[in-house]
């Protein structure tokens, strides 16, 4: 089982969701995005998403784009993620690299699948790759023994469903509602929807993304997902931090927050 | 060869024109895509879609186009004759209506109400605009500032004609953000929402069906070189940005084996500066929007900002059957320089009485280049896919034909930077 899964399913066996955490790399700078991330392991987050920060992010609201428009005018590199996969193994948590495709492809798919093992990398969320284009990712990953995300959305044919399923390794990123990255004041019943169609397919674990930012929606998400994703809420407490140690201790009250949402849930 | 389009890219995967071109996007946008591609397969052999279409064409477009022979111009391209497709003669001045018009009518039979578009120069937007005013549509154009300063007029347009324009201000500001938003937008709403691509790009159906749309372009203007000439040409020239107007002057043409297919790509200050949008030039396979392409990128794969004088061809990447020609070797691209197209474009306006889109001068002055090489023998046929009133303003500017009173300050002498 990969360190994903192994914390999923302990996760389980302690009756909980898992909290899964993002942060990208570069923000507000190098060495802060990696404070950051080890933050928010100790404060009790279980999965750490590393986000390559990248010029085009279409599927990212405004909080993510302006901080990866940060990263990248502040010189962040792609060699900088594996810095922070490290960091965050070190810290004691998987660390899923989150990656718009061309760096990655630029990089080499091979070579990327190699150094991120080689960092102490858990995998990949692929969020504009869908298995159907991922054939040589998959088999980096295989080679590499490495976990592969992708993601399934409200419009998912069941047919979709199963064979995206079929793909993923660690988890299934339910997206929960149709759109972009960003706090959001309801969940909304799209989420357990999703999850229940998903479910019918898989017995993968199925972490749910997209608009949770408080400890209450964490609950509200957490008793019928296996995993909850938080990110845009977290990039903001750095967004808004006065000081970088304002900004860690925002972090570290919010992921603080978060972990106890996922086990009032069930 | 028939008339019809083909349904495959010449791939061995749908969706590919050998190894470039597929789908790379989010899951949120699969069901769309296959949705879409569904109604466009159904729809090039439905007599009722392909007769709707055509009677748009002949009776709101302006269809066939003409084609102007410029012998005044020709004779500074040593004398070889020189054909122009007259895109810039269809209703909202460029080649951008026939695409948009297809994709219009697609939305309605898929039962959606509202469209989006990215827009660059702000033909396409225009046309989008237009067809949504026609069809009863609701419609939002995405727009780079730097583009809503630099093509000021045609943002009016587009509001006159009902359209909501969102300017876009993050990243470089151009199009390829605009293209970033209306992606955004798409995914949030794709229940009601069709995004109609303005060009030969984005995730598979888009570089196909566009293709498709635009493919009339060849399919007249064969047909008329063969009446005026009594043969084909020799060279055919498209400029190129995303490649709507060139894949839709030169698929016709593919077969013809004796025919050169040449595309010009905006070299704005020069391609040893990184001032340009050559992504033939210094450029390497990657993924842009949902297709994998030529994108200039840096070593880390993050997408470089292009520039030209021209918003329309202001664009890092190119349509993946561009790609697909280039590496074959069916079709060669060239470098035009800002000051090259402008040239051009100043030279039809006096020996023709044409003013052309400054996206088009590039093909214009590809001809004059390729012209010199072929020879007085040589036919060339050239895609003028827009006229130049939206470029008034900045071809005045360039070559300061405004009373010293009317100039606007701050303008940099020998270029166009506004900001």
């Amino acid at each position: 089982m990969s360190g994903v899964g192994a914390v999923l399913a302990k996760a389980k066996s302690e009756g909980r969701a898992a909290l899964v955490g993002y942060l990208p790399v570069g923000f507000p700078d190098v060495q802060g995005s990696i404070d950051a991330m080890v933050a928010m392991v100790q404060a009790g987050v279980d999965i750490v998403e590393v986000g390559v920060p990248y010029t085009d992010p279409l599927m990212d609201g405004p909080v993510i784009q302006h901080a990866a428009d940060v990263a990248l005018k502040g010189g962040a590199r792609l060699k900088d993620v594996f810095a922070a996969v490290r960091a965050v193994a070190d810290a004691g948590a998987p660390a899923l690299v989150m990656t718009y495709w061309n760096p990655v492809l630029r990089y080499g798919v091979d070579q990327f699948a190699d150094d991120l093992a080689q960092a102490g990398g858990a995998g990949l969320i692929t969020p504009d790759l869908i298995p159907d284009e991922g054939v040589e990712w998959i088999a980096a990953a295989e080679r590499n023994d490495l976990d592969r995300v992708f993601l399934v959305a409200p419009s998912s044919t069941p047919e979709r469903l199963r064979s995206t399923t079929l793909a993923c390794r660690g988890f299934v990123y339910a997206a929960s509602t149709m759109g972009v990255t960003g706090a959001r004041t309801t969940v909304g019943d799209a989420a357990e929807v999703l999850v229940t169609r998903t479910r019918l397919m898989t017995d993968t674990p199925i972490c749910v993304g997209l608009g949770v930012s408080t400890g209450a929606q964490a609950g509200q998400v957490a008793a019928f997902a296996d995993g909850v994703i938080v990110g845009s809420a977290l990039v903001r407490c750095l967004t808004d931090a006065a000081s970088r140690e304002d900004g860690l201790a925002a972090i570290r009250k919010l992921s603080a927050e978060l972990a106890a949402g996922v086990r009032a849930g069930r | 060869m028939t008339d019809q389009p083909s349904s495959t890219g010449g791939g061995a995967r749908p969706g590919r024109f050998g190894s470039y071109g597929g789908r790379y996007v989010p899951e949120a946008l699969v069901a769309a895509l296959e949705q879409l591609d569904e109604a466009r397969l159904k729809a090039n052999i439905d007599p009722a879609f392909q007769g709707e279409l055509e009677r748009l064409h002949r009776t709101y477009t302006g269809r066939p186009s003409i084609i102007t022979e410029v012998p005044k111009f020709a004779q500074h391209a040593g004398g070889a004759r020189i054909l122009l497709k007259r895109e810039d003669l269809n209703h909202t001045g460029s080649h951008k209506l026939n695409n948009v018009l297809g994709q219009a009518l697609l939305t309605k039979r898929m039962g959606k109400t509202r469209i989006i578009a990215e827009t660059g120069a702000g033909q396409h937007g225009v046309a989008s605009a237009t067809a949504a005013a026609l069809m009863g549509l609701e419609c939002v154009v995405y727009m780079g500032t730097k583009d809503t300063q630099r093509q000021a007029l045609n943002v009016a347009r587009m509001r006159l004609l009902g359209a909501e324009v969102i300017p876009v201000s993050h990243g470089s500001a151009t199009l390829k953000d605009a293209i970033n938003e209306a992606m955004r937008d798409w995914v949030t709403n794709v229940d009601t929402t069709h995004y109609v691509i303005g060009t030969v790009t984005g995730p598979h159906p888009f570089p196909e069906m566009v293709r498709d749309f635009q493919r009339i372009i060849g399919v007249e203007a064969r047909a008329q070189v063969l009446d005026l000439v009594g043969r084909l040409p020799d060279v055919v020239c498209a400029c190129v940005g995303g490649g709507s107007n060139a894949m839709g002057i030169f698929h016709r043409f593919i077969d013809d084996e004796s025919v050169r297919l040449i595309g010009l790509e905006a070299g704005g200050e020069g391609v040893d500066t990184d001032k340009h949008a050559a992504r033939f030039s210094t450029g390497l396979p990657g993924v842009l929007h949902g297709a994998f392409t030529y994108v200039l990128q840096d070593e880390d794969g993050q997408t470089l900002e292009s520039h030209s004088v021209s918003a329309g061809l202001d664009y890092p990447s190119v349509g993946p059957e561009h790609s697909f020609l280039r590496d074959t070797g069916r079709a060669e691209y060239r470098p035009i320089t800002d000051t090259q197209a402008m040239d051009a474009f100043a030279l039809l306006c006096k020996t023709e009485g044409i003013i052309p889109a400054i996206e088009s001068a590039h093909a214009l002055a590809g001809a004059l280049e390729i012209g010199r090489e072929i020879g007085p023998e040589g036919v060339i046929l050239v895609n003028l896919s827009g006229r130049g009133d939206k470029d008034v303003d900045t071809a005045a500017r360039w070559f300061g034909v405004l009373e010293d009173g009317l100039s606007p300050d701050g303008l940099h002498p020998d270029g166009l930077e506004q900001q």
